[in-house]
């Protein structure tokens, strides 16, 4: 009697044939433990985001990827897989839509709020740790999908700019001001006026970080990834007509 | 009735149903009597009779509140009771109780007064007020708590039976190894699909799982007429991030992931069709119609470029309507065959024809 399936040891014993055939069958039990487990808690994982990640964590565990595809049985039974391929979609669009600001950069933080925005008040939460995941898988189609650590969370990159570690420490440098100039970085990291250039004008070329060259001392490098909403807004031309001196 | 998992149970009775309250009787004890505010009940549902099983209601209830009229259990871990029909009158039973839950008759306002919750009124059990609303907080709150911990419990006899799954794809792998690839056009496919609907990586050859099943042949197929009309629109090439949003948006469920599309996406030129994958250096992956040749593509680039001079991927892309991002692409290529130079500096990349 199968209670628990067949043990290792007996499965080497036996023609590949036999062991196709015993696949099958337990194929057709786990996908009815499966549905059992789906109409009880479907619900769960549609709401609760922490439940979200205990799932995921567990599948990883065990090797299995319950997003690997929408034809999936988690996908198709647990509804997991629709959850984050829209997810996936909404990230892309909003990317998408700021990149000629940020240049294809911009804060965990910024991305979960406009995504947030734009599904609306009724849609169901999503938490950064879903975010993180959906964009995990968005790295199967190139694009330079990539999360770069900075100040305790991430910068998400959506464009295929190369970025080493130079650039990356230079972006956390200038993490908590939004900004860093030459001084900043011959100072903080030691390095040669020539090799803080090279990376600065590297990101300058990218779209990632603009060039203040009125302030006030040296030149001011600006990532608008890292622009807050609170220090920062958006200007409509006739604004920024009646701004400029 | 049982409570469960207790087998605590009061034997032999009478249920009885009113507009408000359930009541158990005892059989011998008529003085014996039990009552349950209809309002105290969450859900309820059938049991079907089985060998050696009678029929069954399970009542499921709200936990206690504080001005529980005294009973037979103060307080209970379990929040269910059963009743069980040994003889009859079970689906009857279900019907009545149905249609009383359904009025909930006890609900509707007594003409008098509006009274707050007080012990010993059956009709008015309806808490009102702040102290109410925290009430059903607090409910709440110890439901969601219940039903979570069920869930991880079943959650973690899910992952084990899904563990077993995966050795035991581990032991037809090694079989397959064994039989140095003896193994049947079939037993191969069927194998695939497996692998795919539990969303393991296949051990055999560690390539992304499930790549050449009949569901990616289908999707390719599907993709093969959708995006014929969008490419042309866009100069015969897309970005797959373009695509895979285009592509979810119209399907609105049953939505594709990443890899699915990458993987039907491989199968356009074994299943000849007139679309293909297309992996730029800086690894930008796009789908582009195999009408629009790479020459064309080139020429097309050089052709501008010289026309006015010089080129950013930014005017570029304007000038053909294509995104950015591709449009770039379009002049790396020329460049890398020679035919255009580039001009890098802070101010951005240019374009220039080569002269060299």
């Amino acid at each position: 009697m199968h209670r628990r399936g067949v043990g290792a040891g007996a499965i080497a014993k036996k023609k590949l044939a036999e062991v196709c055939y015993i696949m099958s069958k337990q194929i057709e039990t786990f996908k009815s433990h499966l549905e059992e487990f789906a109409s009880k808690h479907k619900q769960e994982i549609r709401k609760n985001s922490q439940f979200r990640v205990q799932f995921q964590e567990m599948c990883a565990t065990i090797g299995v990827d319950p997003l690997a595809s929408g034809k999936g049985f988690w996908s198709e039974m647990l509804g997991v897989g629709d959850f984050y391929y829209e997810l996936g979609v909404q990230i892309i669009e909003v990317c998408l839509a700021l990149k000629h600001r940020n240049g294809g950069l911009i804060t965990l933080d910024e991305l979960h709020q406009r995504v947030l925005k734009g599904r609306g008040k009724y849609a169901q939460d999503v938490s950064q740790d879903d975010l993180v995941r959906a964009i995990k898988k968005l790295k199967a189609m190139g694009n330079g999908f990539g999360m770069i650590p900075v100040g305790g969370s991430y910068l998400v990159q959506s464009v295929p700019a190369e970025l080493n570690m130079d650039h990356t420490v230079v972006l956390q440098l200038a993490e908590k001001k939004g900004y860093v100039t030459v001084s900043e970085i011959k100072e903080h990291l030691k390095w040669e006026r020539e090799r803080s250039c090279h990376v600065l004008d590297h990101l300058l070329k990218e779209g990632l970080a603009w060039l203040d060259s009125q302030a006030a001392g040296e030149p001011q490098y600006w990532l608008p990834a890292l622009f807050s909403e609170i220090s920062s807004r958006d200007v409509t031309p006739d604004e920024a007509n009646q701004m400029t001196p | 009735i049982y409570q469960l998992k207790n087998n605590a149970k009061l034997d032999v009775g009478v249920v009885l149903l009113t507009t408000h309250r359930l009541i158990w009787r005892d059989h011998k004890n008529h003085e014996c009597c039990i009552a349950l505010s209809l309002s105290q009940i969450i859900y309820f549902e059938e049991q079907a009779a089985g060998i050696g099983k009678s029929a069954k209601i399970v009542i499921h209830l709200y936990p206690v509140t504080a001005n529980k009229e005294p009973g037979p259990y103060q307080q209970s871990k379990f929040p269910y009771i059963k009743l069980s029909f040994k003889e009859h009158g079970q689906i009857e039973f279900f019907r009545r109780l149905t249609e009383e839950m359904t009025q909930k008759r006890w609900e509707t306002p007594v003409p008098q007064t509006i009274s707050t919750a007080t012990g010993s009124q059956t009709g008015k059990t309806r808490a009102v007020g702040i102290v109410g609303i925290e009430r059903k907080i607090e409910q709440k709150r110890k439901e969601t708590e219940q039903n979570i911990s069920e869930a991880f419990e079943d959650l973690s006899q899910l992952m084990v039976k899904a563990k077993e799954m995966v050795e035991l794809s581990r032991s037809i792998a090694n079989k397959i190894k064994d039989k140095h690839g003896d193994i049947t056009e079939d037993e191969t496919i069927r194998f695939k699909s497996y692998l795919l609907s539990m969303g393991i990586a296949n051990p055999v050859t560690r390539e992304t799982h499930g790549s050449g099943t009949n569901y990616h042949m289908q999707l390719a197929k599907q993709l093969g007429d959708m995006l014929l009309a969008p490419l042309e629109e866009r100069g015969g090439m897309m970005a797959l991030t373009e695509v895979y949003c285009l592509v979810n948006r119209a399907r609105g469920m049953e939505l594709l992931s990443p890899e699915d599309l990458v993987n039907a996406c491989k199968m356009f030129e074994s299943m000849q069709l007139p679309l293909r994958l297309r992996v730029f250096d800086s690894g930008v992956m796009v789908v582009q119609l195999q009408s629009h040749s790479e020459e064309e593509m080139i020429a097309s680039a050089l052709d501008n470029v010289t026309d006015k001079g010089s080129l950013t991927s930014e005017e570029f892309a304007k000038l053909l309507g294509l995104s950015v991002l591709l449009s770039k692409e379009r002049l790396l290529l020329a460049e890398k065959m020679g035919h255009l130079c580039r001009d890098d500096s802070v101010e951005g990349l240019r374009f220039y024809p080569n002269l060299f």
